[in-house]
């Protein structure tokens, strides 16, 4: 790679390859929280990865493959790239700098050791993040050494050399604006240098400090910083000026309540429309198909099993894009570490700390990568107390199931002047009664099984950025993908056991009818549990399929009431308001925002807690809140409704 | 990596230490020299990886809506403490003038 300008300084020799490489050229991506690493991993793959203005949001690590824009010799396909946490140390202390660790040292299973490192620096804080490039550097493998947030920088007037920083390092430096894609050419050059052959490491001008003493890093990076003139930036005014609104003592907690109520306004009425468009076009579609196909039992599955069952939840996509659209905003624009100040007062009351509020969030969205984020949490009492109290955070699986009770019982008025509807206030209602149990759950485990001392809340304010519309859509593009997978395969596969269920056994060749079927047979089985609850046969079949996941329900209920002759004409809504009654609705909704309706979720608290004990209790206790709090509510609303 | 300050505290003797000013009692605006942390070992290091090390410069910035936590301006980069952390950040005994 002699025509490597771009790589600033550093040659890279090619070492002539002995013999054709057929394994794989693996590269991993380094660096510290908020250093715009997520960013650069979308730019170079183009795959879908969370971006968070937010620290330790990355904790999986992800692998990707980056094409190179030339062939290049010696190397078969393309190069794989894997996102490490963000980490500022190489001290394995938490789970995240242990990964870190691990695939560096190459112990980590299932990755080979890599075959270059890209270490990924904020360029407008050199000083602190150059301490990570220390234990980096000393592990020997080719690094390329990323200076990002490029604009950012010389934006605010600040400085920097990579051509002097190359030379004190003994490594390539790039000078990069991942949101931008400016400097991106350069690390591709690097990739297909490393993928050619190692480049060597020259050494560096400056020796590498003692590792693991802070200070002697520290004062390190400033000699490096100081020799390459680094001069750094002016501090990020707009952000100072911004945090004198959303941090004022009045008007702070007023925008926080803001945002907070926008969210589920739009949520719900702005994704109306658009949810009407998907329902008519899965009606008339329907109707369509059955005009056109011979009376059979084959349409009989088509349009009643798998149309009428998968069509029920995926008229939810809209709004489940809207949520996270909404999420990205806020935890791209660096909002939430802001929320996460305002709000850690009244979780410290909890005895949860700081980091737990990362995972509590993203848990909205949804309790599998809530769980997986625990990792960042050092204290592991502290760890196992917030992935037991994740599932309670009303996650985006919920979101079909209350949207339809909602909109089938609660007739829609204007509250506080219009600013609100009845039907979004029960819906904010559910959520805080989610959280309510969650940090009342919390309370309970911290002040018996799992107390500990309280840990110090730190908390990285990241400056505020816009996100960009290409990190926005990839997130929404990325959750479609994984909601429509789903319902293309445990809904539709449910939807045809439901249907299979609901027409057996043959009555004198003909299909029975629903209450007689298996499934019915089913329902009635469990109906003496469950009818204290207000519920009937139909709805304990909905509740056994949504074991699998919750919004399985909408899609099975919408399979039966479709099956069924009486309800056939009616839509989905209709036909529940007519079978269940107003305590029913009411605690069908209060059901599920405590129960732990979701295999995934099961399977990745085994996962994280190493054994069944903890999924066990978790399960046990939240199906039994739940079955006492839709008794209570089923209780409450009819001694009312007379 | 060594962080037994109390060790050298007993050394000393109070006195020397009995005006001692901590980061929790710094204001919006007001800075000083960070000494020495008196935490335990694991939260000292977590503490000075985000910039919290002795002999910089400290600025008080804003807090939340409550007056806690609060964030501090170190290192370029803000962070944000609880007071019963930041009271344990203490800051040399004649901070320069600002």
């Amino acid at each position: 790679m002699g025509d490597c300008h771009g790589c600033s300084g550093a040659t890279i020799t090619l070492k002539a390859p002995s013999e054709p490489k057929v394994r794989k050229h693996i590269v991993a991506m380094v660096g510290p929280p908020n250093s715009g690493k997520s960013t650069l991993f979308n730019r170079l793959t183009g795959l879908r990865q969370k971006v968070a203005n937010f620290p330790g949001v990355t904790v999986e690590h992800r692998v990707g493959r980056a094409k190179l824009p030339r062939p290049t010799p010696g190397l078969h396909g393309d190069v794989y790239l894997v996102d490490l946490p963000g980490v500022y140390s190489m001290a394995p202390r938490s789970e995240d700098e242990q990964v870190t660790h691990d695939v560096l040292a190459g112990e980590m299973k299932g990755i080979p050791k890599p075959d270059a490192v890209l270490l990924i620096l904020d360029s407008t804080n050199l000083g602190r993040h150059l301490v990570l490039a220390a234990p980096i550097l000393n592990l020997g493998l080719p690094t390329l050494v990323i200076l990002n947030m490029a604009d950012d920088l010389h934006a605010r007037g600040g400085e920097v050399d990579p051509a002097a920083l190359a030379l004190q390092l003994g490594a390539p430096v790039a000078l990069v604006s991942a949101t931008r894609g400016d400097g991106v050419d350069k690390v591709f050059q690097f990739m297909a240098g490393s993928a050619a052959g190692s480049p060597a490491m020259k050494k560096p001008l400056m020796e590498l400090p003692v590792l693991n003493n802070i200070p002697h890093c520290r004062q390190w990076a400033t000699n490096v910083g100081n020799k390459t003139g680094y001069q750094a930036p002016a501090a990020p005014l707009w952000t100072r000026r911004l945090d004198g609104i959303f941090l004022h003592p009045v008007i702070g907690p007023l925008i926080f309540l803001g945002v907070v109520v926008a969210v589920f306004q739009t949520i719900f009425s702005g994704a109306q429309p658009l949810m009407n468009g998907v329902s008519a076009f899965i009606q008339v579609s329907g109707n369509w198909m059955t005009a056109l196909l011979p009376d059979s039992a084959l349409r009989s599955l088509l349009i009643g099993g798998v149309w009428k069952g998968v069509g029920a939840v995926v008229v939810f996509l809209p709004q489940i894009l809207l949520l996270f659209l909404f999420i990205g905003i806020l935890e791209d624009s660096g909002y939430l570490a802001r929320a996460a100040l305002i709000a850690d007062r009244t979780m410290a009351k909890f005895g949860l700390q700081g980091k737990s509020f990362i995972p509590l969030l993203s848990a909205y969205a949804c309790a599998v990568p809530a769980i997986m984020a625990t990792r960042t949490i050092e204290n592991k009492r502290d760890r196992i107390a917030t992935i037991l109290i994740a599932p309670f955070m009303t996650c985006s699986a919920r979101l079909p199931v209350y949207t339809l009770v909602i909109a089938a019982f609660i007739p829609e008025r204007h509250l506080i002047g219009g600013l609100l509807g009845t039907q979004a206030a029960a819906m904010l209602g559910l959520y805080v009664l989610g959280f309510l149990a969650a940090i009342g759950t919390a309370r309970l485990l911290k002040s018996t099984v799992l107390r500990t001392n309280r840990t110090p809340f730190m908390l990285e304010m990241p400056p505020y950025r816009w996100p960009t519309m290409r990190s926005l859509g990839l997130r929404m593009y990325d959750r479609s993908k994984v909601f429509l997978r789903r319902a293309g395969t445990v809904i539709l596969g449910v939807a045809i056991v439901i249907w299979v269920l609901a027409n057996l056994p043959l009555h004198e060749g003909k299909a029975p009818l629903i209450a007689d079927s298996l499934a019915g047979t089913i329902g009635h089985t469990v109906e003496p549990v469950i009818r204290p609850l207000g519920f009937n046969w139909k709805i304990g079949i909905g509740l056994i399929t949504s074991l699998a996941a919750r919004e399985v329900i909408v899609g099975t209920l919408g399979t039966i009431y479709g099956i069924d002759e009486t309800t056939q004409s009616e839509g989905l809504q209709q036909a529940l308001h007519n079978d269940l009654s107003p305590g029913g609705a009411i605690a069908l909704l209060i059901f599920f925002a405590f129960a732990m309706q979701c295999m995934s979720t099961i399977a990745v608290v085994r996962r994280e807690t190493g054994g069944w004990k903890w999924p066990a209790i978790q399960f046990t206790y939240m199906s039994v809140l739940a079955w006492l709090g839709a008794f209570a509510a089923n209780h409450v609303v009819q001694a009312f409704w007379h | 990596m060594q962080l037994s300050f109390k060790k050298k505290l007993r050394r000393t003797g109070w006195d020397l230490y009995s005006r001692a000013v901590t980061l929790a009692e710094l204001r919006e605006g007001q800075q000083g020299v960070l000494d020495r942390l008196d935490v335990p070992e694991d939260v000292a290091r977590r503490l000075m990886e985000l910039g919290f090390l002795p002999g910089h410069i400290v600025t008080r910035g804003r807090s939340a809506p409550g007056g806690d936590p609060r964030i501090f301006r170190v290192d370029g980069s803000e962070v944000a403490l609880r007071g019963e952390t930041a009271a344990h950040l203490i800051l040399r005994l004649e901070p320069p003038s600002c």
